[in-house]
């Protein structure tokens, strides 16, 4: 068997012919870490899986070589290239025709997942007869194609749905949610869990005794039949539709049409592939597939592996300085929090187990974290530290006493990191010996869901110091974005005017509810009024004032008649809207006005901020910017950032109407010199 | 009887240690397991500290009843800790001085030049003592799971009686000597009887032991300890038996809990159940050089005696009367004492027998007495009977305490002791000289 043509390798894909006679196929991508299905790699496949058809071996096994994981998916940047809807249909066909060779094979298929399988990797797997996962930690099983605007295409939609019950398969599919091991195992889209020490053994024991093959569970065909089938997609779209509007995400809707339409019928698969192919050429998806690669813009800021720290000293056991402490916790720091007393690290310490219960699935994995974050009421741990950050609040002449008590017992090279959001760096560092050394890690509400930080830099700061504050972001798992030293940084300064602006329109007569509705008609998360309330208007009246002369706007009055008579937004259950339950309570009959203009008025507020921020260097470029925007505000995703929607809807006409609505509503509206550069 | 001297072969210091408050068993499980509690002490006594955890050679504890899934719980301290995989672990038992045991085991290894940096100490959760099935119920349960077909399970069903059910207390079961058969408290009865202990003489005692304790908390005497948090976040920083309002009328009240109903041992005046670790860092010479640690005391020597299990209460009084002989050490030549009070009787009856010449003479094997050690030297911050004694923490709490209170009075010279159940007494001596 040694000789056979089968065991000629390719550039990607090594074959190997084990004494059962077993055909290894194992993929390890030519000059890459991951594996990623590309063009070549397809190809290759498909030559293999030709020589395979004319001389079966006892079974094909595919596997990766990669210590990383499986397959990453298909190739991102082919699909960019595509100019026009027949391209991406040739591509998509070919991709299908490859898995269809897979499944069309007469002896068993078997994957093995271990580590990471996506997308089309997903797919790739479902191609074949029987799929057995490691229970290693890092295995994640899913089909993200819809977080970048379209469906799954190589069959993906065709076979999960014969395979798994159909609401867990197109939950799937429309989430976007990776499923660990054990969780693929229950919905039956793996036959085997196994540790890694058994994974050779169940190849062989399935390769050699052939199981049955799975089915779709009886509960599953009920769902699949034809009018049932109806019904289910109708609810799905309605559950769909809470999140995400036909108008900015066509994907999750066009994925349910698929599969009511085509179930069962042998022209599914193609409709599958058109269903991409009209997809992929959407504004949605170039725009969804541009904050995917600010996102990796961002992870490729600093290198993680420079900069390796295993201790971080939290001063100050509030809100932030708290949650912070957690988080680096649960990302296997040693943490410890300092306060001036132990009675104010109760609430921190309650929060922590809160956010470990919600996080960690075992028992061990929770002590583990529990076991990290030590409760440290005289600073013993500024010694140790290397990260240090002070999260106390704003006040300079505390933050001072601070840095003069721990500078001398710092590390000579920790990095002092301050979660200040509104108190210059510069006058924070005047109490230092080595003023360079202090940075800004500037952290959002709520820690465990925001991704973005900020590293704020002065114009002394030493590119090392802010390599290693990027780097240290990186490995608690969040996004850096250093930004200049400048009143707001970026995320508060271009968020503020939005805000105001919405505190205005509502000063001016107009419902909170008719605001809130503008701006998620736009593509916001959340709408401005109720994003207030949630921060907090006591914090986002601080923030305004801090920012009010330095970006020129008047705070509005009702703020801070609202702070003066303590009603604060969701946390005191009363803000501009009233809260049941932590939710607010909509007037579902209040008059939407010209809904039109009131979101011109809030997106004209922020996007001209952006254009000043561009304009002044708070970030170095737009990109840049966009990328702080979206994962520091949520700013709709699909409109890839305010400058990119800028430029999409012509910076000359956006500019026109800004110069209307100066005179219409005052100055604050005068178009930004930053537009000129955009 | 000849006395040995039994001095550590190389000089063995303690750096510093932290223990968690002693928290009340309140008749379920308490909310920390015992290697939370130490994990607790020892990640704190650590951040103090200017080396990793994994610079430890050793890691010893002791601990009376670990959980049953807790077995050589140092182990899972270390580990739980961040020593590493590297650091080798063991768990010592020698009852209510397991705490003192794990010090002696640190102390020689460091003497003999094996270790350089320990970390030591002592775990009970009493709180957490298991209850088990009884043995009728055990067979019960076999033969049921053995019985194959139905007629034999409903044969072996009818053999089920609802005395079966009745749990047994794994801490009752601890408390007695299965020797005499005597539990602890009918120990102290037994020498409070010999030495002429009067119930209010305990009570009186008992009162006292809560007022130090109340004093020590309030002027801050008890820098050991670290606050510590369960899962709620709630916050727990001080010792929870002491009790403000005792007093001599209220312990008064109190009906006998072991020699019902003439007897004078209560709980009023015995020490409490209660869930606490403590931990401390021992360092050679060397390892204080290369670390540049700062020396809290010098670990001097131990003795360990053995009595009548049924006097067990005055272990003390053998360990330390040997121990002091052999440095030639009068009862004045020692700055501060912690006896353990396991049992009021019982402290006050080591006082007794170490004045007393004919017990000196008869059971100690000394010529003289050893003399009188004052009531404003002995216990001064509270006892076991106010703050609490987790059988497996107390003895590395008293040596630990000791230390702090030597280093506050700029004394020198301090004995740290427990009576021990099954008849034993261990006492260890610690010097500030020099240091």
């Amino acid at each position: 068997m040694a000789n056979s043509l089968l065991t000629k390798n390719t550039s990607h894909w090594r074959s190997d012919i084990d004494q059962q006679g077993i055909l290894w196929l194992i993929l390890d991508q030519k000059d890459a870490s991951t594996n990623v299905l590309s063009a070549e790699v397809l190809q290759q496949l498909d030559s293999i899986l030709d020589k395979i058809h004319r001389e079966l071996p006892l079974a094909v096994v595919f596997k990766s070589a990669k210590s990383s994981g499986f397959i990453a998916g298909a190739d991102i940047n082919e699909f960019l290239q595509v100019t026009n809807q027949q391209e991406a249909l040739i591509l998509i066909r070919r991709g299908q025709g490859v898995f269809n060779k897979i499944e069309a094979l007469s002896c068993p298929t078997i994957a093995l997942i271990d580590g990471f399988c996506m997308g089309g990797g997903t797919e790739l797997v479902l191609a074949c007869d029987y799929r057995i996962a490691s229970d290693n930690p890092s295995t994640r099983i899913g089909l993200p194609e819809v977080k970048l605007g379209i469906h799954p295409g190589f069959g993906g939609v065709v076979r999960l749905t014969r395979l798994v019950n159909p609401f867990q398969a197109l939950e799937m599919m429309l989430s976007g949610r990776a499923l660990s091991a054990r969780d693929a195992k229950k919905i039956g889209l793996v036959d085997y869990v196994q540790p890694e020490r058994q994974l050779t053994r169940a190849v062989t024991h399935i390769a050699l005794t052939t199981p049955p093959k799975r089915k779709l569970p009886w509960t599953g065909t009920l769902l699949s039949l034809p009018l049932i089938r109806s019904l289910v997609t109708f609810i799905m779209k309605k559950q769909v539709a809470k999140k995400a509007s036909i108008e900015h995400y066509p994907a999750p809707y066009a994925l349910l049409d698929v599969w009511n339409k085509y179930y069962g019928s042998p022209s599914m698969m193609e409709q599958e592939a058109k269903s991409v192919a009209s997809l992929v050429q959407g504004e949605t998806v170039r725009n969804l597939i541009r904050v995917f690669f600010l996102q990796s813009r961002l992870k490729g800021l600093a290198d993680k592996h420079t900069f390796q720290p295993r201790h971080v000293h939290v001063i100050g056991a509030g809100i932030m300085g708290g949650d912070i402490a957690a988080w680096c916790a649960l990302k296997g720091f040693r943490v410890t929090l300092q306060e001036r007393e132990a009675k104010y690290l109760s609430n921190a310490f309650a929060r922590a187990h809160q956010l470990f219960a919600r996080k960690l699935k075992t028992q061990h994995e929770r002590n583990q974290a529990i076991d990290r974050l030590i409760p440290d009421c005289d600073g013993n741990g500024v010694a140790h530290a290397d990260v240090i950050i002070e999260a106390i609040f704003e006040n300079i002449e505390a933050k001072h006493a601070i840095y003069k008590d721990i500078e001398p017992r710092m590390r000579k090279d920790a990095v002092l990191a301050t979660n200040t959001s509104s108190i210059p760096l510069e006058t924070l560092a005047a109490a230092l010996q080595q003023p360079e050394r202090l940075v800004g890690l500037h952290f959002f509400n709520p820690v465990a869901m925001m991704p973005l930080v900020e590293i704020v830099k002065k114009d002394d700061t030493p590119a090392s110091v802010v390599n290693q504050a990027s780097a240290f972001s990186l490995h608690i798992g969040k996004l850096p974005l250093p930004v200049k030293s400048s009143p707001g940084f970026l995320v508060n300064r271009i968020l503020v005017p939005y805000l105001i602006e919405a505190v205005t329109l509502h000063e001016e007569g107009i419902a909170i509810e008719a605001i809130d509705k503008a701006a998620i008609d736009f593509g916001m998360p959340m709408g401005p009024v109720e994003l207030a309330d949630a921060v907090g208007l006591d914090i986002c009246l601080s923030v305004a004032t801090n920012l009010s002369s330095f970006s020129g706007f008047q705070v509005p009055e009702i703020l801070k008649k609202m702070v003066a008579a303590k009603t604060l937004g969701k946390k005191t259950g009363s803000g501009f809207y009233q809260y049941k339950k932590g939710h607010p309570i909509k007037d579902h009959d209040a008059n939407m006005g010209l809904q039109q203009e009131i979101q011109n008025r809030l997106i004209y507020r922020l996007l001209n901020e952006s254009a000043a921020c561009l304009r002044e260097g708070i970030v170095d470029d737009l990109d840049l910017l966009d990328a702080g925007v979206i994962f520091g505000t949520g700013f709709a995703p699909f409109r890839g950032g305010p400058l990119n929607y800028g430029k999409d809807s012509g910076v000359n006409s956006i500019q026109q109407n800004m110069k209307i609505y100066q005179q219409r509503f005052g100055d604050r509206f005068e178009p930004d010199e930053g537009w000129t550069s955009v | 009887m000849a006395l040995k001297k039994i001095d550590y072969a190389r000089p063995v210091y303690i750096i510093d240690g932290c223990r968690t408050p002693f928290l009340k068993a309140r008749g379920k499980p308490g909310p920390f397991k015992h290697t939370d509690l130490a994990i607790n002490a020892s990640r704190a006594l650590l951040q103090k500290m200017p080396f990793e955890a994994d610079a430890f050679d050793e890691v010893i504890f002791g601990a009376a009843m670990p959980g049953s899934d807790e077995a050589n719980i140092s182990r899972i301290v270390a580990l739980r800790l961040g020593c590493g995989d590297k650091v080798p672990a063991y768990t010592v038992h020698r009852n209510c001085a397991s705490g003192m045991q794990s010090l002696d085991n640190a102390a020689l290894s460091i003497a003999d030049g094996r270790s350089d940096l320990i970390l030591a100490g002592g775990i009970e959760a009493m709180s957490r003592a298991p209850l088990l099935l009884h043995d009728n119920m055990v067979n019960w349960l076999a033969n049921w799971w053995g019985a194959r077909s139905l007629s034999a399970k409903i044969k072996v069903l009818w053999q089920l009686r609802p005395a079966y059910f009745a749990p047994v207390i794994a801490l009752l079961n601890g408390l007695k000597d299965p020797v005499v058969g005597l539990s602890m408290g009918q120990t102290a009865e037994k020498i409070a009887y010999r030495f002429g202990i009067t119930r209010e003489m305990m009570d009186r005692y008992a009162v006292q032991s809560h007022q130090r304790l109340l004093l020590a908390q309030k002027n801050h005497e008890l820098p050991e300890i670290v606050p510590i948090f369960d899962q709620k976040g709630n916050l727990y920083d001080l010792d929870e038996g002491v009790r403000a309002d005792s007093s001599i009328e209220k312990l008064g009240k109190l009906k006998p809990a072991f020699d019902k109903p003439f007897g004078t041992v209560t709980p009023g005046n015995s020490s409490q159940i209660t869930d606490g670790a403590a931990s401390l860092v021992l360092a050679s010479a060397e390892a204080v050089e290369k670390h540049n640690l700062p020396v809290l005391a010098r670990l001097v020597t131990t003795h360990w005696a053995g009595l009548a299990p049924d006097e067990m209460g005055l272990g003390p009084a053998h360990a330390i009367a040997p121990l002091l002989r052999s440095r030639r050490l009068k009862a004045e030549s020692i700055d501060y004492w912690e006896i353990n009070e396991a049992f009021a009787a019982q402290v006050l009856a080591v006082v007794e027998a170490l004045k007393d010449k004919k017990y000196c003479i008869e059971h100690l094997g000394i010529r003289s007495a050893i003399g009188e050690i004052p009531m404003d030297r002995l216990n001064i911050h509270g006892g076991g009977i106010s703050l609490g004694h987790p059988v497996g923490a107390s003895g590395a709490r008293i040596v630990l305490h000791l230390a702090k209170i030597l280093q506050a009075k700029s004394a020198k010279r301090g004995i740290a002791s427990l009576c021990i159940g099954g008849g034993q007494g261990g006492a260890m001596l610690i010097e500030r000289e020099g240091v």
